[in-house]
């Protein structure tokens, strides 16, 4: 019983065995992701009430709060995807690494972008140092680290491992930085309006972010995904199967 | 020595790949204690990476290795406390004489406690205190070749030992050489050129 | 030429291990004070160019001082971090560090304590008459000692993560200050509240328990990751 579970993993652990079996699941990820976008979308920019305060503006955060959420997450990602790598030598662990550090910091990059967007309206200037936005600044260096840290090497099995090591550093510390950049913003509390607390939302506006939020999460699933295959096939361009794949696309 | 007794170090069914470029593969041996074995060829064909591999500071691609019949890197504690590596940079500070880097080296290894006869041993009795910037390559060569006679480690994995070293210096290495092999140790060790000692065995490493 | 030895000699205990690794890099610092001393003549020039660049007014530099003297000694500490396991790496020394029988990440703790003291603790020590160059009230001068003191040694140990996940990457690579700069962040607020407090007239010793739960906290995870990084590190 254990030993087929273990088969099982082996299968899905192999990069080989990984694409096969991921693109089983990418017309689920693509169907659903852009669906519960298309509803997201609408439903918060068309149909959701203004803000009492803010008009209309208020609705960037449709865009703005699942990009902060899935930039945070996709560090998790990252580093477990690192860890396993690490401990276990998971090769197709240190391909989802690879793939969810440009996509983490993409994300990071774009919930910056739309706090800064958000914040002209609403505090008249595009950049506040914010305890939300300042933290995620930091976290979009510390995303650039281990980006940049992949590239500096040469050896890609060195890299790997390099990156794994600084993304679980990053990890412990993410928490630490949070706290203590919140803890900063609270002694310097400026007179501005403060993000609305989710629960605290009108339920009609409420509604349509956690859709949103779902969406996103399908989303990265599926960009992931995405990119995990193409990664495999660029690191295993030169096994039998990769070549199979290439000389059936051909023939076809 | 029970003929049955593991070998010290076995290596089997090798193989290193970087960036999909396959360095060497299916490179095997073994060494018991007594046994001298050299591992030779071209520039390029992977000797320092063998050398690595062996002291564990790379993880080959395939293979494994086994410490007196356990497999590395999980009988590693045991398997460093007798290896001595001796890499293509000797491994001293520059600013600090042979003395004094044989004494930080001792608060790292096992060691006896004997550094200025292993100095004079290896013909450097005039130097103890001399910042090591200032001695020649092949001195410094020669302070690292002190420091194996005073480790306890069974197994010495050395790159290169004999470059930059002059003919006397080569009999020197000779005899410390010999020694470690009567008193039951073991050598792997790399180099172009040949050693006066007999049974030495030979790797060969060919560009795959 | 051992086995007249009727018994093998010991290993060595971790406190020789660590103390035979200190004394060497101290020793080392001692042959070459001169360079030892370049972190503290950077910590001060620039401190200097700061009234030059901002103006001379005491309030407004009084307002600048808790924040410019904590970036720069991170600055300092930063600059002479280079050389952490850089020149361990060139000689072959980090090869034998790494082979050796005892626990890395002792070794490595050993190589961060002796950085410390031979930057971080003239920092600190400088600090009081360097903040007075940048008229600070003498009220935060007790803080900024204390935060500067935990905050160099949490700097260190970033810094010997840092360097060993580059430590193959050629000299003065810039990366290094890159990856480790987002994780100064909290000593950073923590260091600064606690001086700004005390100017306040309150009491800076939240902050500043903070900022040692900080540093203890790195002093359990940053070795075991350097030592770990330096694994992967080494070869390149």
């Amino acid at each position: 019983m254990a030993e087929r579970r273990w088969q099982w993993f082996h299968r899905l652990a192999s990069p080989p065995g990984f694409y096969r079996v991921s693109g089983r699941w990418l017309p689920w990820l693509a169907g659903t992701s852009l669906a519960l976008l298309a509803v997201g979308v609408v439903w918060g920019l068309l149909y959701a009430p203004p803000d009492a305060r803010q008009g209309n503006s208020y609705r960037i955060i449709f865009l703005h709060v699942p990009a902060s959420f899935l930039a945070l997450a996709g560090y998790y990602v990252m580093a477990a995807a690192g860890a396993i790598h690490l401990i276990w030598r998971v090769k197709l662990a240190d391909v989802v690494m690879s793939a969810a550090a440009p996509l983490g910091a993409a994300l990071t990059f774009l919930a910056l972008f739309s706090g800064s967007l958000w914040g002209k309206p609403t505090w008249g200037t595009y950049w506040v140092w914010d305890a939300r936005i300042t933290s995620m600044l930091v976290l979009l260096f510390l995303y650039l680290g281990v980006v940049t840290l992949r590239q500096a090497y040469a050896s890609r099995e060195t890299a790997g491992r390099a990156c794994a090591v600084l993304a679980l550093v990053g990890t412990v510390n993410i928490p630490i930085i949070y706290k203590s950049v919140d803890w900063w913003y609270s002694l310097h509390q400026p007179a501005t309006i403060r993000l609305t607390a989710a629960p605290s939302m009108h339920p009609d506006m409420f509604q349509p972010l956690v859709v949103m939020i779902l969406a996103f999460y399908l989303f990265y699933a599926w960009v992931l995904v995405l990119n995990v295959r193409a990664e495999i096939l660029v690191r295993e361009r030169r096994a039998g199967w990769v070549r199979d794949l290439a000389g059936e696309g051909e023939s076809e | 020595m029970l003929p049955s007794s593991p070998p010290l170090l076995a290596f089997c069914a090798l193989s290193f790949e970087r960036n999909d470029r396959l360095l060497f593969e299916r490179v095997e041996g073994a060494v018991h204690g007594g046994d001298i074995l050299q591992v030779v060829g071209a520039n390029g064909a992977g000797k320092t990476t063998l050398l690595r591999i062996l002291a564990t500071l790379l993880t080959p691609t395939q293979g494994e290795l086994r410490w007196c019949g356990g497999l590395l890197p999980r009988a590693r504690a045991s398997y460093l406390a007798e290896l001595a590596f001796l890499g293509h940079v000797p491994g001293l500070k520059p600013g600090l004489s042979p003395r004094e880097n044989l004494r930080w080296l001792a608060g790292l290894f096992a060691q006896r406690d004997a550094i200025e006869e292993a100095l004079a041993a290896v013909g450097l009795a005039k130097w103890f205190d001399t910042p090591c910037a200032q001695l020649s390559a092949g001195m410094q060569r020669r302070v690292a070749l002190a420091r194996l006679a005073l480790t306890r480690a069974r197994l010495w994995i050395l790159d290169e030992p004999l470059t930059a070293i002059d003919r006397a210096g080569v009999a020197v290495v000779e005899q410390l050489f010999r020694s470690h092999l009567q008193s039951g140790g073991a050598i792997i060790f790399s180099s172009h050129q040949a050693v006066d000692l007999p049974g030495v065995k030979y790797l060969a490493l060919t560009e795959s | 030429m051992r086995s007249p030895n009727p018994e093998p000699e010991a290993l060595p205990s971790l406190a020789t291990g660590f103390a035979a690794l200190l004394r060497r890099d101290l020793l080392l610092a001692w042959r070459r004070r001169g360079e030892a001393a370049n972190p503290l003549w950077f910590f001060a020039m620039i401190t200097a160019l700061v009234p030059l660049a901002v103006g001379p007014e005491p309030a407004l530099l009084a307002r600048l001082a808790p924040g410019m003297v904590w970036i720069l000694a991170l600055l300092g500490t930063m600059l002479a971090a280079d050389s952490l396991f850089r020149e361990d790496y060139v000689d072959g020394a980090l090869e034998q560090l790494v082979l050796s029988p005892q626990p890395l990440w002792v070794l490595v703790l050993a190589r961060v304590t002796a950085h410390w003291l031979v930057t971080g603790v003239p920092i600190t020590l400088a600090s009081p008459l360097l903040a007075g160059w940048l008229a600070l009230p003498a009220g935060g001068v007790p803080m900024l000692v204390a935060g500067l003191a935990l905050g160099t040694l949490t700097f260190c140990l970033f810094a010997a993560v840092g360097g060993a996940l580059t430590v193959a990457l050629g000299a003065g690579n810039v990366l290094r200050p890159l990856l480790v700069l987002p994780l100064y962040v909290p000593v950073l607020i923590f260091g600064t509240a606690a001086v700004a407090r005390a100017l306040e007239g309150g009491d800076g010793s939240a902050p500043l328990a903070l900022l040692g739960a900080i540093t203890a906290v790195t002093l359990a995870i940053a070795p075991v990751a350097a030592a770990a990084a330096l694994r992967v590190g080494i070869d390149g």
